[in-house]
């Protein structure tokens, strides 16, 4: 399975391996420099390499390479869904997956990586298990663990590693009691030159923060479950009785987690909540014109927030000269980014931004215009019409705090001009 | 505080500090210069020098500190066997604990200290852990063994380790089970003996599905790779096991989703195609694939190199989900390529619309290696789809129009392929095309440019002046448009002879006489002489109508396709070649999708009969019986038959009176191959030497194969050994590959109690017997003994290949010694390949995997050789003659199933033949060449 980790910063220092079986020299890794040296930019290297004697499967989270080093035929995902794992955790327990995060708590990160994997076999992956076996650094514990000379390290077993409820540890105490659902879509969309839309796609989900103590056996039920037909669930769903029943049925895991995901398809029809109107033109000297104008489209009268829109300019183009309306735009002259951060849409003064840009004096008219790639936010909605009928507790007796929370954002969102 | 301040210490004397902080009295101190030298080691500083000091620090409660000592154990036992072996008391100690934390910490870290002569203490504690009360210690104890497989597979063996863990198989906890099945999944991934540890059996089966539902992801994906490799009886257990493995494609990690696609895709293959349950089941997986895409894009990237295999088996499970291929803009550049591969399987009539104005959008993208393909991809769906080749055309003008150099170019490449297609529909779109003629630097550009000028010279008024263009820089092209040019210019001659004439002669000797690239030579003066001699049969040859091209490009091969499928999710289906062709030393059986349910109950008994063919030799009826068969095998003798004999091959008992001996006279050579020539037996009376005639005559396989051997070699001399003298030779008869051995005693006393023992090799030589040494061998009698051998022994590498190392134990004592086996005891009698197998094997191998050598002084003809290298299960498939020189084409297959097939080339009155030889493991090259510079010359 997994023989070695390696952790590469953007810079291309190797600053942290692991061996779970012998050690690979670390020279090994020069295969994947030269991938990268290959690579146009960082996104763009392969995530399997093959050298003479090893495969190297990598991933980029956070400008890091995680890179493992294996010597068998593996499922290439076992190992990248590993990865992500890994960085998930790191994420979990420190907030963020820097290289100085990482370095600054080097001995959690070495004995989380150790509990992880076992000869290169996935051992404990479940946070709270490896919550109850590693505590997570907090400035708190570490001044308490000086002065009394205990570690962050648990000598009791993990229970919830043996238990039929793994992703839940026992004896868990809260006194507020309460489980908040937070029901995210994600719009990924293609709009052509027109606005007509060439795909849309919408991928949601439902995280669940749950702080209810003992051992709760929580119901869900959804207004209009026929919605899902492609779901992924957390391992805690009975998946008999959402065959059967369409209800969700779990004992929670604590704290945070993701219930469920979802994916609705370019079959169906997906409601776009914005428009674009665009003008954008390069003249064969003297530069362009750009005129760009936003506006709500099938919001169900929820209001367009947080909308942003990112145009990567053509290698050509020098500098912008716009006026916005609305917002603020900026315009990075050495990665051609341009940005326009507009914030809230009102529907009855629409935000505009308009102006020249400027190209290199003598360079041909770029082939094609940029695209524009759009964040927004609507609050208060899924934009598929999902909604939670009720949530029902069983097995505990006291009544806890619910809440469930909508939003809709986009996700990869991109309109061609 | 933060660790990081243990990064910063990096002055001189740095070791000697921590040795004096690890030696301190406080507790608190320890444990801090313990984490220290832990971060030293993480940053790749050698601390090895403290290893006493650490191992001190071992006898703790704390178990943080227990830990990160075991965590530098780990690190640096292999530097410092000697210290380690101070550690051991305290695992076995910490083995007995009372908490099973601590216990299976202690079990998991032993299995990590690489140490032969560690490992050896370590089993008593192993055992116990296996058999551990608490499922936390059994399932860790799991993987252990699977630890010290790797460092002494032997031992784990002899220990009974691995019938432990098979016990695991039905433990009661399911993590334990998934942990069982991982570590026997990693010990036969290891073993590469192709015996699979696992058996497979109804009852195994449930107690898999069961624990499959409960215990972790990682589980899982182990669980659903063994099923995947089950072979159910038939469709209705097929059918119950997908129904157990569906509901896996809802699981949130990518790499279960996969696995049960894996499963569900080779269990289906046992249904009928159309059926009502397959139907269901083809529905229910095309969801999860596409989910696999809004994941993260590594995730995507294998998503879709195993969905490029899905598409091609089943061409209908995705073809409603076009839209999720199309490619994002800020995709990174492997996932857009390999999405628009699948963009054009998926095309059809009913999509192409959409997938053309996707295409024409990213063709006038920023990455040029997206944007060719684009462009390619639009020829291809022309190519694909016939109702919209006119579009296509259209949309490939619409982007030569925008003059970018290398859209220009590869929209020309693949207007060649649609005018192979479709003849004489677009031609109007030459002259646009001939605009763009001077803007053309890359070689296939020009080539295909040059290609469509000679194709339709006739009415491009000005083709011989654009082709003459081209010819003032001849010798600076490359190959690939020379010969274009070459083959273009000699077109437009033949269709305008008029006007032309003087540029044909000037390419001509410029092909022939200024070029020293003897393709280009030779194509040149073919055509030299065909105008010279008959330009009516020249205008026949070189305007010939072209066959058409074929619909789909790009298709993998069906039997590697069905290959790849059984591997989906695995790093093959990332590669789309076999696992045998890139992990190291995998000589394992190569797994086959199961037939479809038509003839499933052959299936089981074919698998079974495979297995025994490559685990026994084969069986070879006996001589009495031998003629008889082959007389009835003649009708469906593999078509080698050379052209001239098929006459004789109706009358076969007339044969074998008179008519024979002439034949055989006839063939000088062949009488050399067959010694017996002269005296032909009656049919009754056979003996193998006739079968081998017959055999030859009917260029039937001889199985009656009668392999050459080397002549006995001196393997221990006598002082070495201790006064016995060994001298042999190994050889195949009749399927059984045998080591020849004299032993010769030179001693004073009589030399008793032999035995034998081969080790490791690569092809898992093992003795099938015990040696048997009939009595004792007196001073200065040499006894002959032969012992037959079998390839079921355990499999190991060796350099050279075919090395390998026997210990012959004797009344004297134990002597080691070396020897190489030939390289033809391993071909197999089942060795002969279809032609049309062998054509697309052929073409299927790289061609660096071909590795070319010259055997000298053979004198024999065609025939000869064939025949002899076919008693030494050689099978020529077939013979050819090109330019006066044969060639054979044959094929062989070792006991541990690499085919390799060759080529050899005769020149007439040329002693010297050139042997080609591909195979997907080179490494068995040079054995083979010297395999066959053996036989030859015997």
């Amino acid at each position: 399975m997994i023989h070695s980790l390696f952790i590469i910063n953007s810079s291309g220092d190797v600053f942290m391996e692991k061996h779970w079986k012998s050690v690979i020299p670390r020279s090994i890794c020069d295969y994947f420099f030269d991938a990268q040296r290959k690579a146009n930019n960082n996104e763009d290297i392969p995530p399997v390499i093959t050298t003479p004697h090893h495969y190297l499967l990598s991933i980029l989270r956070s400008n890091l390479f995680f890179v493992a080093v294996c010597m068998t035929e593996v499922p290439p995902l076992f190992v990248i869904e590993f990865l992500h794992r890994v960085v998930d955790t790191f994420e979990d327990y420190f907030g963020e997956c820097t290289e100085s995060i990482i370095k600054e708590h080097y001995v959690v990160v070495y004995e989380l990586l150790d509990e992880m994997l076992d000869n290169g076999f996935p051992l404990a992956t479940e946070s709270n298990i490896l919550k109850e076996l590693i505590k997570p650094p907090n400035i708190l514990r570490t001044i308490a663990n000086t002065v009394t000379g205990k570690s962050n390290v648990s000598a009791t077993l993990p229970t919830g590693q043996l238990s039929n409820v793994p992703w839940r540890r026992s004896g868990v105490k809260y006194t507020n009691n309460e489980a908040y659902f937070d029901v995210t879509e994600e719009v990924d969309a293609i709009i052509d030159k027109a606005g007509g839309t060439v795909t849309a796609e919408i991928q949601g989900y439902i995280d669940c923060c749950v702080k209810l103590s003992g051992m709760p056996d929580l119901t869900l039920t959804f207004m209009n479950s026929r919605l899902f037909d492609d779901i992924s669930f957390h391992p805690c769903v009975r998946l008999k009785r959402w065959e059967s029943e369409r209800v969700l049925s779990f004992i929670p895991p604590d704290g945070n987690s993701r219930l469920l995901s979802y994916h609705i398809g370019p079959q169906s029809v997906v409601a776009i909540p914005v428009y674009i109107r665009h003008n954008i033109s390069f003249r064969d000297v003297g530069g362009g014109r750009l005129d760009i104008t936003v506006g709500p489209k099938q919001t169900m009268g929820r209001v367009v927030e947080g909308v942003v829109l990112e145009i990567p300019m053509p290698k050509c183009v020098l500098n912008c000269n716009l006026t916005v309306t609305q917002g603020k735009y900026t315009f990075d002259p050495v990665s051609k980014l341009l940005n326009w951060n507009i914030g809230r849409i009102d529907p009855t003064k629409l935000p505009n931004m308009r102006g020249n840009i400027s190209v290199q004096s003598g360079s041909p008219p770029p082939e094609s215009n940029p695209i524009i790639n759009v964040q927004f936010v609507v609050t208060q909605r899924a934009l598929s019409g999902l909604k939670v009928n009720r949530l029902d507790i069983y097995g505990e007796k006291y009544n806890p705090f619910k809440g469930v929370k909508y939003v809709t954002k986009a996700g990869r969102f991109q309109v061609r001009t | 505080m933060t660790d990081s301040k243990y990064f910063t210490t990096t002055k001189k004397g740095e070791i000697f500090e921590l040795k004096s902080e690890l030696n301190s009295d406080k507790k608190e101190k320890k444990k801090e210069a313990v984490k220290k030298v832990i971060a030293s080691m993480t940053v790749g500083k050698d601390v090895s020098a403290l290893f006493p000091d650490v191992v001190n620090c071992m006898q703790t409660d704390n178990l943080e500190l227990k830990k990160l000592v075991y965590l530098y154990l780990m690190n640096y036992a292999k530097s410092q066997p000697d210290m380690a072996i101070m550690a051991v008391n305290t695992f076995v100690k910490d083995c007995e604990d009372p908490n099973p934390l601590i216990r299976a910490l202690a079990v998991r870290t032993m299995g990590c200290i690489r140490v032969d002569k560690i490992t050896e203490y370590l089993c008593e504690p192993l055992r116990k852990c296996l058999k551990d009360e608490d499922p936390y210690v059994r399932k860790t104890a799991a993987i252990c063994v699977a630890k010290l497989h790797d460092i002494n597979a032997s031992m784990v063996e002899d220990q009974g380790f691995l019938d432990q863990l098979k016990e695991l198989l039905s433990d009661s906890n399911p993590m334990v089970v998934a942990n069982a099945v991982a570590s026997l999944t990693e010990i036969n991934e290891a073993s590469s003996s192709g015996q699979p540890l696992m058996e497979l059996n109804a009852a195994t089966m449930n107690k898999l599905l069961t624990a499959l539902n409960e215990c972790t992801e990682w589980g899982q994906v182990f669980i659903l790779d063994a099923l995947s490799q089950y072979s159910p009886k038939d469709e209705r257990e097929a059918q119950s096991i997908c129904e157990r493995i569906t509901p896996r494609l809802a699981h949130a990690n990518a790499a279960v989703v996969l696995s049960a696609v894996k499963c569900l895709m080779k269990f289906m293959e046992l249904m009928v195609g159309d059926s009502e349950f397959v139907k269901n089941l083809t529905k229910k997986l095309a969801p999860p694939l596409v989910t696999l895409l809004s994941s993260e894009p590594e995730v995507q990237y294998v998503a879709l190199r195993n969905i490029n295999l899905i598409v091609q088996k089943r061409p209908e499970l995705l073809k409603h989900e076009m839209k999720v291929f199309f490619v994002k803009y800020n995709d990174p550049i492997y996932v857009k390529l390999e999405k628009l591969d699948i963009m054009i399987r998926l095309a059809s009539e009913a999509n192409i619309v959409q997938v053309l104005s996707e295409l024409k959008e990213y063709a006038t993208e920023v990455d040029v290696d997206f944007v060719r393909k684009a462009v390619r991809a639009i020829g291809r769906c022309a190519i694909k789809v016939e109702t919209s080749a006119e579009r296509c055309v259209s949309t490939l003008l619409d982007l030569i129009q925008t003059k970018v150099n290398y859209v220009v170019q590869e929209a020309i490449v693949v207007i060649k392929d649609i005018f192979r297609k479709y003849p004489n529909k677009y031609e109007s779109i030459i002259s646009t095309l001939c605009e763009n003629l001077d803007t053309l630097d890359e070689p296939e550009a020009r080539a295909s440019m040059i290609w469509i000028i000679g194709e339709y010279a006739e009415r491009i008024d000005n083709a011989d002046e654009l082709l003459e263009s081209f010819l003032e820089g001849f010798h600076d092209e490359n190959t690939q448009v020379q010969l274009q040019l070459l083959t273009a210019i000699v077109k437009l001659f033949l269709k305008r002879p008029t006007d032309t004439q003087e540029l044909v002669q000037q390419v001509l000797s410029l092909a022939t006489q200024d070029s020293d690239n003897p393709d280009l030579r030779d194509r040149g003066f073919i055509y030299w002489r065909l105008l010279s001699t008959d330009p009516g049969a020249a205008k026949e040859v070189v305007l010939a109508e072209k066959p058409l091209i074929a619909e789909e490009t790009d298709l993998i091969e069906p039997t590697l396709l069905d290959e790849l499928i059984c591997h989906i999710a695995s790093l093959a289906s990332v590669y789309h070649k076999p696992p045998s062709a890139f992990v190291e030393g995998r000589t394992g059986l190569r797994r086959a999708l199961p037939k479809s349910s038509g003839d499933n109950e052959n299936n089981s008994d074919q698998q079974q009969q495979q297995q025994q063919q490559q685990q026994q030799p084969t069986v070879i009826p006996n001589q009495d019986s031998l003629i008889p068969d082959l007389l009835n095998m003649d009708i469906s003798a593999p078509p080698v038959v050379p052209a001239a004999q098929p006459a004789y091959t109706g009358g076969t008992l007339d044969l074998l009176s008179g008519g024979l001996d002439s034949l055989l006279g006839g063939g000088g050579a062949d009488a050399a191959a067959a010694p017996a020539a002269g005296a032909t037996p009656p049919v009754g009376g056979a003996n193998t030497s006739s079968a081998g005639l017959l055999g030859d005559i009917f260029g039937m396989p001889a199985t009656a194969g009668q392999g050459y051997s080397l002549p006995k070699q001196l393997w221990l001399p006598a002082n070495r050994g201790k006064g016995m003298e060994i001298t042999g030779t190994f050889s195949r008869r009749n399927g059984i590959i045998s080591m020849d051995m004299t032993i010769h005693n030179k001693a004073m006393q009589p030399i008793t109690n032999f035995a034998i023992q081969l080790n490791k090799n690569s092809f898992g030589i093992t003795p099938s017997a015990t040696l048997n040494v009939p009595a004792p061998v007196a001073p200065n009698q040499s006894v002959d003994v032969s012992l037959i051998l079998a390839t079921t022994g355990p499999v190991q590498r060796m350099d050279p290949l075919t090395n390998l190392q026997v210990a012959i134990k004797n009344s004297v004592d134990v002597f080691y010694f070396a020897t190489v086996m030939p390289m033809h005891i391993f071909f197999t009698e089942d060795g002969a390949m279809e032609k049309r197998v062998f054509l697309s094997t052929w073409k299927d191998i790289p061609s660096q995997n071909e590795v070319q050598f010259n055997i000298d002084n053979v004198n024999m003809n065609a025939d000869g050789i064939s025949n002899k290298l076919q008693a030494n299960n050689v099978f020529t498939i077939a013979k050819r003659n090109v330019e006066g020189q044969d060639m054979l084409y044959q094929s062989i297959k070792l006991t541990n199933g690499i085919w390799v097939l060759t080529e050899l080339k005769l020149q007439p009155g040329n002693t010297t033949i050139v042997l080609s030889l591909k195979s997907r493991a080179t490494d068995v090259a040079q054995g083979i060449n010297e395999a066959f510079q053996g036989i030859l010359h015997s």
